[in-house]
């Protein structure tokens, strides 16, 4: 995972060091990654590059970034991109993203559009569709790997990890993760009370992309999410679950560059 | 020294099914309200009992679970404190870290050290990891929260001239000005636990009591540090025995035989620890990075040590094991004094016994005989006991 040919270059966001995949040329596409953090040889990327300019950024906290001492929601994440887009001065933008990478984009897209041009969400959390009782999101802390993992993928068997043959910096890697995903979606869980009704300000083309075998968010959750955005659409990707990109990266990457060819402005 | 009866109340008959998790997610419908209201009011029997004999009392809270059925330590303090005469009652621990209100928490320790008329010691901690499924307190930050949460109760305590502003990075008051007032002043004293050197030298730094469990012969690595950190902060001065608190389950009877039958019985206290649904075992944040590598690479922290060095599991070892691993005092009384004499003489000072004189099955006859025989046949001894000085160890 590590040594491959995709590398996380160090970029200063606001003071704040992360690392970031950047590759391929053309429109900037931002893309944000899930809990389970950002794997830079991720066969997504390279897709995602022969169309766009890439630039997959480990979030802070998570991955070899840097964990900012104040930082503890999903908010700090929105503003520290759009402080990222600002300093790099991107426009015309696609914000792809993914579960709570989906979160991100949308908290970024309700505060400003004005640097982006679509918006993709993709097995997307951050609001609560449901009523009090209804656990909208698996709680994935409350459940053991072989549990998420049949609940998260289409294919279990594809996320199964030998913890006891990786490396040490490999095993670092994952256990940031778990704890950054703690930290910024612990309570209330995995979603923000206020984003549902601020939704509506989203104005630029957005499509809520869903793996059809996700078991941890179902469907079910995406159309609502997808309601609440005027005009957004709705795609599945066939034999994909909570992380399409991983088991569907050719798809993703069509789904993708699709809307954003037959939605330009 | 001072020597605590403790007990967490359990509730044993939900015990039965070796395959049950005990805590968390074990349905309440395995717990009788009626057996349950007789467990408690005997074991209250029995602090009133270790009162009387001159013991001091301990108790403690968790929560969902079978084997505590304090699930607010509040509750039972208040019984205590209105019932009992003279014993000191330690609440360990209180797990501000996990309380959403730390003025409704000053508020509730103020009250219950009047109405002991100052017999209060406050034990704060964290928490163990299971308790933030029960919470939903993130345990990510879980130690900032309990510091600011422990430095706003000390600041509501000792506060006298009215209304105080606090916005904190968790707490946020306006107006605060606790009645009562704390009994003891300027506050009562605070003690924690920890089982790392980084934690018990921050609480030497502080001069809180420090109470260790499960160490074994691995405790004056703790002390140590402890003394070290309370060096720093006091001119260099070495802590007292009355800084230093050592919980170890208690066994002992008339003859030896029937001594590690009642260990055996208190052994299965320990026996159920493991018996928790695994993802609750280690919350994201409860543990450092480091330590979760080590983990799934399959390195368990080794934590209980015999006097020859020797590592114990204390949920699979032997009551031979724990007895060598002082994880258990248990025997004669005779043999109890002597364990003790040898277990302070090596942790350099120790002023406050910890004693978990009923655990698991051990029934109310038991532990009366055994509340008794400590306060009859070692404790006089344990006055005589003269504790050794640490002075040397303090630069450690």
């Amino acid at each position: 995972m590590l040594t491959g040919q995709n590398s996380l270059a160090p970029l200063l966001i606001n003071g704040i060091a992360i690392e970031c995949v950047e590759k391929g040329a053309g429109r900037p596409l931002l893309f944000l990654h899930p809990e389970i953090g950002l794997d830079p040889d991720s066969p997504v990327l390279d897709r995602l590059a022969e169309r766009a300019r890439v630039i997959a950024p480990s979030h802070p906290g998570f991955g070899g970034s840097e964990q900012p001492r104040s930082f503890n929601n999903i908010d700090d994440l929105a503003y520290f991109y759009l402080d990222l887009l600002d300093e790099r001065n991107l426009t015309d933008v696609t914000l792809v993203g993914v579960s709570i990478g989906a979160w991100i984009a949308a908290e970024m897209a309700v505060k400003s559009t004005a640097r982006l041009s679509h918006l993709v969400l993709a097995n997307a959390v951050g609001i609560k569709p449901g009523d009090r009782e209804t656990r909208d999101i698996a709680d994935i802390f409350a459940i053991t790997e072989p549990e998420l993992n049949g609940l998260a993928y289409s294919d279990p068997k594809s996320a199964a990890r030998d913890y006891k043959a990786m490396a040490e910096a490999e095993l670092r890697l994952i256990a940031r993760n778990r704890e950054a995903t703690a930290r910024y979606a612990w309570s209330p869980y995995m979603h923000n009370p206020k984003l549902k009704t601020r939704l509506h300000r989203i104005r630029i083309p957005t499509l809520l992309l869903w793996g059809a075998d996700d078991r941890m968010v179902p469907e079910s959750y995406g159309q609502a999410y997808c309601l609440a955005i005027p005009g957004a659409r709705f795609e599945t990707i066939a034999h994909a679950g909570h992380f399409p990109h991983l088991e569907k990266p050719e798809e993703f990457a069509r789904k993708v560059f699709t809307f954003v060819e037959g939605q330009s402005k | 020294m001072r020597v605590y009866h403790f007990s967490e109340h359990p509730y044993p008959p939900a015990w039965a099914d070796p395959k049950a998790y005990l805590r968390v997610n074990l349905p309440n419908r395995a717990i009788d309200p009626k057996i349950a209201a007789d467990l408690f009011h005997r074991y209250y029997d029995e602090y009133l009992l270790a009162d009387e004999l001159g013991l001091d009392l301990m108790l403690n809270e968790h929560h969902q679970t079978a084997t505590c059925m304090n699930a607010t330590a509040v509750v039972g303090l208040s019984v205590l404190a209105r019932t009992t005469k003279r014993a000191r009652i330690l609440v360990l621990g209180y797990p501000i870290g996990h309380r959403p209100d730390p003025l409704r928490c000053a508020e509730e320790l103020s009250t219950i050290d009047v109405i002991s008329r100052g017999r209060l010691d406050m034990g704060f901690v964290k928490g163990v990891p299971y308790e933030f499924a029960a919470s939903n307190a993130n345990p990510v930050g879980v130690m900032d929260r309990f510091w600011e949460a422990h430095d706003f109760i000390i600041k509501a305590m000792t506060s006298h001239d009215g209304p105080f502003n606090w916005e904190g990075e968790f707490f946020h008051y306006r107006q605060v000005n606790v009645w009562p007032r704390p009994w003891q002043q300027p506050h009562p004293p605070v003690w924690s636990t920890t089982a790392s050197k980084t934690n018990a030298r921050v609480l030497g730094e502080r001069g809180a009591v420090i109470a260790v469990l499960g160490s074994g012969y691995n405790t004056r690595a703790l002390y140590d540090a402890y003394r070290a950190g309370y060096a720093s902060t006091h001119n260099g001065a070495v802590p007292g025995p009355d800084r230093f608190a050592y919980l170890a389950l208690f066994a002992t009877a008339h003859n030896e035989q029937e001594a590690r039958r009642r260990g055996e019985l208190v052994a299965d206290y320990l026996r159920t620890g493991s018996r928790v649904y695994p993802p609750f075992k280690n919350p994201p944040g409860y543990l450092s990075v480091d330590d979760n590598v080590r983990l799934m690479r399959g390195q368990t922290p080794e934590r209980s040590f015999t006097k020859d060095g020797r590592v114990i599991d204390m949920r699979t070892g032997s009551v031979q094991d724990l007895i060598d691993s002082v994880l258990m005092l248990c025997g004669t009384p005779d043999q109890i004094y002597r364990q003790i004499a040898d277990f302070v003489e090596y942790t350099g000072g120790l002023g406050n016994l910890l004693i978990m004189a009923q655990a698991g099955h051990l029934n109310h006859a038991d532990t009366v005989d055994q509340l008794t025989l400590m306060a009859k046949e070692v404790m006089p001894r344990l006055k005589e006991l003269k504790q050794p000085v640490a002075a040397e160890s303090a630069a450690a």
